[in-house]
């Protein structure tokens, strides 16, 4: 079964689209974080939730009133958790105890008393959560850390195993993919938590696979098409791999949405996450990095010749015979 | 042919052996099938937010330990300098510095010396304006002390811990002043913390004046002041309804949890729950002298700055004592515990706290594996349908992957969390990536008329440092993962990595020698990709 096969699709002349679409819904993405906020999960935005486990079916509603009597402000939130026949109630409220001695859970305590006192029914509580406000900020920092110094290590990786123009392809199409999936979330009003962090930086390695796949091939026809334009010799190359880029994708797409479905109520913000972050990885992959290579280099009457890259371990087994052949499937 | 069979007999040896450790002694557990109990200690540890427990970050407050030292140092130049004759007063003293006053100029160089002799260690001597000095502590003291005060706390909790008997909890540092605390399959949270988080500092105080029942009847005596190496101490009245009472005591105390040998539950004359104390050599020596030189008068036990009680000497006591104060059961068990595993020497505050009931772990557990079995199933299917026979290798690379991936995380005694199984369901996803870029290429090279037999060594040969590339590429972000997560992430980052470099060895080279395989008896091979 082949699909894509020999295809010839002009993808640098769709560039100024691709770029256009992305900025866009970053734009966009933008704006809805300007406006409405990142919602922060209870990890970063400090906060007590309490996980109830009912008895008997309790509706969302009962408990929100039971708890707005001890939280006005309405900065409640409550929802069903994990299986409905469970009758599981997660509940949140930005406050907690003060951070001295073992006072940080009585904010905990100040739920179930609401809960008891209003007679929703009988509960047990099955989880918690408290994270104080030093907490949050500390791991706000880390993770924004962690995520730039991937970049660099990408960078720094790429840029010495091929050359810097695509390390800084790969990077720009990496941030681009950060941005979308960002903005996504904000569209969803995902809670930004840690488990979301790990996937965002999951991405960050992810990502780059398709880009490198692609900058591999681009290497690779530079040597054996000295003579063809930059620009062709990258759009053959996507084309060659486009392919497996699809196929590969496929296959991360399919597990991330096993996740999405079946993972659970932990698990959600997560595959989410890395359902877009795997489609847009993709197709930043296809339109955005090798247009950064492009631009980077300048597309005028420079040759292939003059970019093709020293050779870095790849196996130089039949070259001329095989550009022959290749050439001829291309034109 | 000799160097494929040597290949398949390591790819054998190497699956029975991941196999072995890493999903054996879960199928062990679960079907009560026969395993040797060393296999079985090795099996695959699951985390707190899978089992059920508690996870606490606790900072201990270092400013604490720093006073106290900067406190035991001005007060031991104070001494010295009495004895030299030296008419001056500690002043201002704050975490990091003190003051002196009132220094005479006559008597400068004596006090220069008694500074050298006493603070020079740890202090710098600012110097003089009309007879005034401000000691600092040298920046490299105070880091040294803020370390081992967070070492000394995270032993001192590993001590309690490990007396209430938690099974496999993990204590260690994070960030500078921070501890982590993991507690697997804790139900009392509360108790835990209090545990935790109690100072624990016992100290046995001659009692100069009271108990009176406030500040201003007890320094009457003292004229309205405390006496400058004096302080007032206050403890709940014994009997219900009294109110609480205070003592003026020395500021050095006799003895301290410092000397105590052990703690246990004893019954006191009322036969009610008490902790008797047993001393070391030191601390029963120095105990002796203190009561014998002291008999009538009462001898404060001060626990956290609280008397408990003050029972007065009767007679010069050697080695044993006893803290009574209307405990319940638990308390004097919990008090016990405390005083055996010694004090924390800074306080120490709770910055997040995290309980997961084992209902919610079983839960996460059920979802993780179903999708777990769907994204498995999903990849089959569609490595079949897409790849026909060829498929075949692909599926086989990846049940390889993955017991290899369980037997290393086993292995290394790395922890399965809720986002561990999410990396491990990425790992199949991604896995079969390598298996993709290997095939494309192959029927490329297929497509231009190469024999079967190049095609696949080209395939191979041409995509490997692809492979390399990729995989490092992600190892980087994992790294960095690694060290930006905790608890769970961290076992996230583990998954991620570990599968990343066991698929480079399946992707590699399980699947070239099941395809060797697959070709080796055949005159015209074929292949069905």
């Amino acid at each position: 079964m082949h699909i894509f096969k020999n295809t010839n699709y002009n993808f640098l002349r769709w560039r100024w689209h691709a770029i256009a679409l992305s900025w866009v819904i970053i734009l966009a993405g933008a704006g809805v974080i300007a406006t409405r906020g990142i919602p922060l999960g209870v990890e970063f935005a400090g906060g007590t939730v309490v996980i109830a486990r009912f008895d008997q079916a309790t509706s969302v509603q009962q408990v929100r009133a039971a708890l707005d009597q001890s939280f006005p402000g309405g900065d409640v939130v409550v929802q069903d958790y994990g299986d409905p026949a469970q009758h599981q109630v997660m509940m949140r409220v930005p406050h907690v105890g003060v951070e001295q001695g073992t006072s940080l859970s009585s904010t905990q305590t100040q739920i179930e008393g609401a809960l008891r006192k209003s007679g929703v029914g009988d509960f047990k509580v099955v989880g918690t959560e408290i994270v104080g406000p030093v907490v949050g900020l500390e791991l706000r920092n880390k993770g924004f850390w962690a995520t730039v110094l991937s970049l660099i290590g990408l960078l720094l990786y790429i840029g010495a195993r091929f050359q810097l123009s695509f390390g800084v392809g790969a990077v720009v199409a990496t941030v681009h993919d950060l941005l979308i999936t960002i903005a996504f979330l904000a569209f969803f009003r995902y809670d930004m938590s840690l488990n979301v962090i790990a996937a965002i930086l999951t991405i960050t390695g992810f990502s780059t696979n398709d880009t490198i796949v692609i900058f591999d091939r681009i290497r690779e026809n530079l040597r054996s098409r000295r003579r063809d334009e930059l620009d062709r010799v990258i759009n053959l190359s996507i084309n060659q791999t486009l392919g497996r880029t699809i196929i590969t994708s496929g296959t991360a797409l399919l597990t991330a949405l096993a996740l999405f479905f079946f993972g659970g109520e932990v698990l959600h913000g997560f595959a989410f996450t890395m359902v877009v972050g795997i489609i847009t990885g993709t197709y930043s992959s296809v339109f955005i990095a090798a247009a950064i290579v492009s631009f980077w280099r300048g597309t005028g009457p420079a040759r292939a010749a003059a970019h093709a890259p020293a050779m870095v371990g790849a196996a130089p087994a039949q070259d001329a015979g095989r550009s022959k052949s290749k050439k001829k499937r291309a034109s | 042919m000799t160097t494929l069979r040597w290949k398949f007999v390591t790819i054998l040896l190497v699956f029975v052996v991941f196999f072995g450790v890493g999903v054996y002694p879960i199928l062990a557990t679960r079907y009560g099938l026969p395993a040797p109990q060393w296999l079985l200690d090795r099996q695959l540890k699951l985390g707190l937010d899978l089992r059920g427990g508690v996870h606490l970050v606790l900072r201990v407050q270092t400013d604490d330990a720093l006073r106290s030292t900067t406190e035991q140092d001005s007060a031991r130049l104070q001494e010295e300098l009495k004895r030299r004759g030296v008419p001056a007063t500690v002043g201002a003293l704050d975490v990091l510095s003190f003051r002196i006053d009132g220094v005479p100029p006559a008597q400068d160089q004596a006090f220069r010396q008694a500074a050298e002799q006493e603070t020079a260690a740890d202090f710098e001597r600012g110097s003089a304006t009309n007879g005034t000095y401000a000691f600092t502590m040298r920046p490299n003291v105070a880091q040294r002390l803020r370390e081992e005060a967070v070492e000394q706390a995270r032993q001192t909790i590993e001590r309690r811990v490990n007396e209430l008997g938690v099974t496999e909890p993990s204590i260690a540092h994070q960030g500078a002043d921070q501890i982590l605390v993991q507690l697997p399959g804790v139900a009392d949270v509360d108790r835990a913390k209090e545990i935790i988080g109690s100072p624990g500092l016992l100290e046995l105080k001659l009692v100069e004046q009271g108990p009176a029942g406030n500040r201003e009847d007890l320094l009457r005596g003292s004229g309205g002041a405390v006496p400058p190496d004096m302080e007032v101490l206050s403890g709940t009245g014994s009997g219900s309804g009294a109110g609480p009472l205070f003592y003026l005591v020395r500021r050095v105390p006799a003895v301290t949890g410092r000397d105590l040998r052990t703690a246990r539950v004893q019954l006191d004359e009322n036969n009610l729950p008490a902790v008797g104390f047993s001393l070391n050599p030191t601390g029963a020596a120095a105990f002796a002298r203190v009561t014998g030189e002291n008999v009538g008068r009462y001898l404060a036990i001060v626990l956290d700055k609280t008397v408990q009680s003050a029972p007065s000497i009767n007679s010069r006591i050697a080695g044993d004592g006893q803290i009574s104060g209307g405990f319940t059961q638990e308390e004097a068990q919990n008090l016990a515990l405390i005083l055996r595993s010694g004090a924390l020497p800074a306080t120490l505050t709770y910055l997040q706290e995290q309980s997961i009931g084992p209902t919610l772990g079983a839960d996460s557990i059920r979802s993780g594996v179903l999708a777990s079995t769907v994204g498995l199933l999903l990849i089959t299917v569609f490595m079949l349908v897409y790849y026909k026979l060829s498929g075949v290798n692909a599926v086989i690379a990846l049940i390889f992957n993955l017991v290899i991936l369980l037997g290393m995380m086993a292995y290394m005694g790395a922890v399965m969390t809720l986002p561990g199984i999410a990396g491990f369901v990425l790992t199949m996803g991604i896995g079969v990536d390598s298996n993709v870029l290997i095939f494309e290429r192959i029927k490329e090279e297929l497509e231009a008329q190469r024999g079967v037999r190049a095609s696949i060594n080209a395939g191979f040969a041409r995509v490997f440092w692809t492979l390399v590339d990729t995989h490092l590429a992600a190892l980087i972000s994992a790294a960095f993962l690694f060290q930006f997560g905790t608890g769970s992430i961290r076992g996230f980052a583990v998954t991620l990595f570990l599968g990343l470099l066991s698929n480079l060895f399946t992707s590699i080279f399980v699947s070239k020698t099941v395809f060797e395989l697959e070709l080796a008896g055949r005159k015209v091979p074929a292949l069905s990709i």
